[in-house]
């Protein structure tokens, strides 16, 4: 099997999920950079030769696109199964999973900067459309890692998941990018300031460029 | 094992994925309503059960899960007969691809909520939720150029078909959104219509 092709931009969060999976697996990858920013991922060469809705992130394996960062991390953990990233039980993967989708779906999506642009033209009321979809999310997320954490160093139990990969990027986001107050979401903090330790996180650090 | 627990609104499209493969795999449930749009999911009731206020959420044994994805992705380890995803790793990961598109990609966005913080005008919001349906089922379209047989992937009922059913359904039956420009989509909703778990699990058929 030929090393696989991960299409990518360093300030996507969506990528950096990816990425720590790839790095924490050891898996060999090749990087080919999507410069989201110059809309890239939407012109003709991307959507008929890659990926068709546009997006990255995208795993091209063998001639096949997988795209879909939570699509992606499910392959990568069947195909890869070293250094495992889902518990072995399955109500225990589905909370895993619940973390995951917490985010994907009810955080990042609504946070999205082209989103809050659809909201407003203006700068404040866009941050506050963002700072609420964010609020309203890591609400509900503080209340579940408090159920799952073991020892507040990582979402599920006490060994890196794909709920580690997924939340990374969203709490660098919601800090660097929207400098929320955290001081509601401690354990949130405390997870998040463990991962940022990790190697396989810092490897896929938006201040990280890919070339 | 104890029947399970379905906290279901009829019209919730969330809730309604779970149903689709509840009753695809034939397992047999119990459902409690929680009436989303009498704001149910805020009582402290069933904040007891699910503290993020979320619906669909599976009792299994005690142990309450949620999120969509999360509970049909247990469905199908819990419950492998009448499999919901294909054995080969990169029809799978196309599955999961088509469901993700749907439930963060589509879903979200054109959510009543959403639209509501958008906009008071009711014109507005629609455009809103019609923009992002239009968007999210045009790349659909493509991707199902290439994957899709019967059904979303191939010719066996997938997870991707229980995304996709309530998502066609809110764009056509909710905004009566002009689906002349999904053929395959189209095609494939009614391939699904036929089945017996679309009909059962269908709002209408819903004890609420």
């Amino acid at each position: 099997m030929s090393r696989p092709i991960l299409y990518a931009f360093h300030v996507s969060s969506c990528s950096w999920r990816v990425r720590i999976a790839l790095a924490h697996k050891k898996i060999e990858h090749d990087i080919r950079v999507v410069n989201i920013v110059n809309r890239e991922s939407r012109s003709p060469e991307y959507m008929s030769k890659v990926n068709p809705a546009g997006q990255i992130p995208a795993l091209e394996v063998n001639g096949n696109v997988i795209a879909e960062s939570l699509a992606i991390l499910e392959y990568l953990e069947e195909v890869y199964p070293q250094k495992p990233l889902l518990p072995k039980e399955a109500i225990e993967r589905a909370k895993v999973r619940e973390i995951c989708e917490l985010i994907a779906t009810g955080i990042q999506p609504l946070q999205n900067p082209k989103v809050a642009a659809r909201h407003s033209t203006e700068t404040e009321k866009r941050l506050e459309w963002t700072e609420y979809y964010i609020n309203r999310g890591f609400i509900a997320l503080e209340k579940i890692l408090n159920t799952t954490s073991a020892n507040g160093k990582y979402c599920y139990g006490d060994s890196l998941t794909t709920a580690d990969c997924v939340l990374v990027p969203q709490v660098f986001n919601a800090i660097a990018r929207f400098k929320l107050d955290m001081t509601p979401y401690p354990k949130i903090m405390s997870i998040y300031n463990s991962l940022m330790k990790l190697e396989e996180v810092k490897l896929g650090h938006p201040d990280n460029k890919l070339s | 094992m104890a029947k399970p627990i379905l906290y279901s609104f009829s019209h919730s499209s969330c809730t309604w994925r779970v149903r689709l493969a509840l009753n695809y795999k034939d397992i047999a449930y119990e459902t409690r309503v929680v009436n989303l749009s009498r704001g149910e999911t805020r009582d402290p009731e069933f904040l007891k059960v699910n503290p993020a206020g979320h619906i669909p959420a599976l009792v299994v044994n005690g142990k309450v899960l949620a999120q969509s994805m999360a509970i049909l992705e247990y469905i199908e380890e819990a419950y492998p007969e009448k499999p919901l995803l294909p054995k080969d790793l990169i029809q799978r990961a196309k599955v999961r691809e088509i469901c993700e598109l749907i439930v963060s990609g589509i879903q979200p966005l054109q959510h009543r909520q959403v639209a509501g913080k958008y906009s008071d005008d009711k014109q507005k919001q629609l455009e809103w939720q019609d923009f992002y349906i239009h968007r999210g089922l045009t790349a659909l379209e493509r991707i199902l150029t290439d994957c899709s047989g019967k059904y979303a992937v191939g010719d066996d009922f997938t997870l991707a078909d229980c995304c996709l059913i309530p998502q066609v359904f809110n764009a056509e039956h909710r905004f009566k959104m002009d689906m002349s420009g999904f053929p395959r989509i189209n095609e494939i909703n009614k391939n699904l219509s036929e089945l017996p778990a679309f009909k059962t699990a269908h709002p209408d058929a819903q004890i609420d």
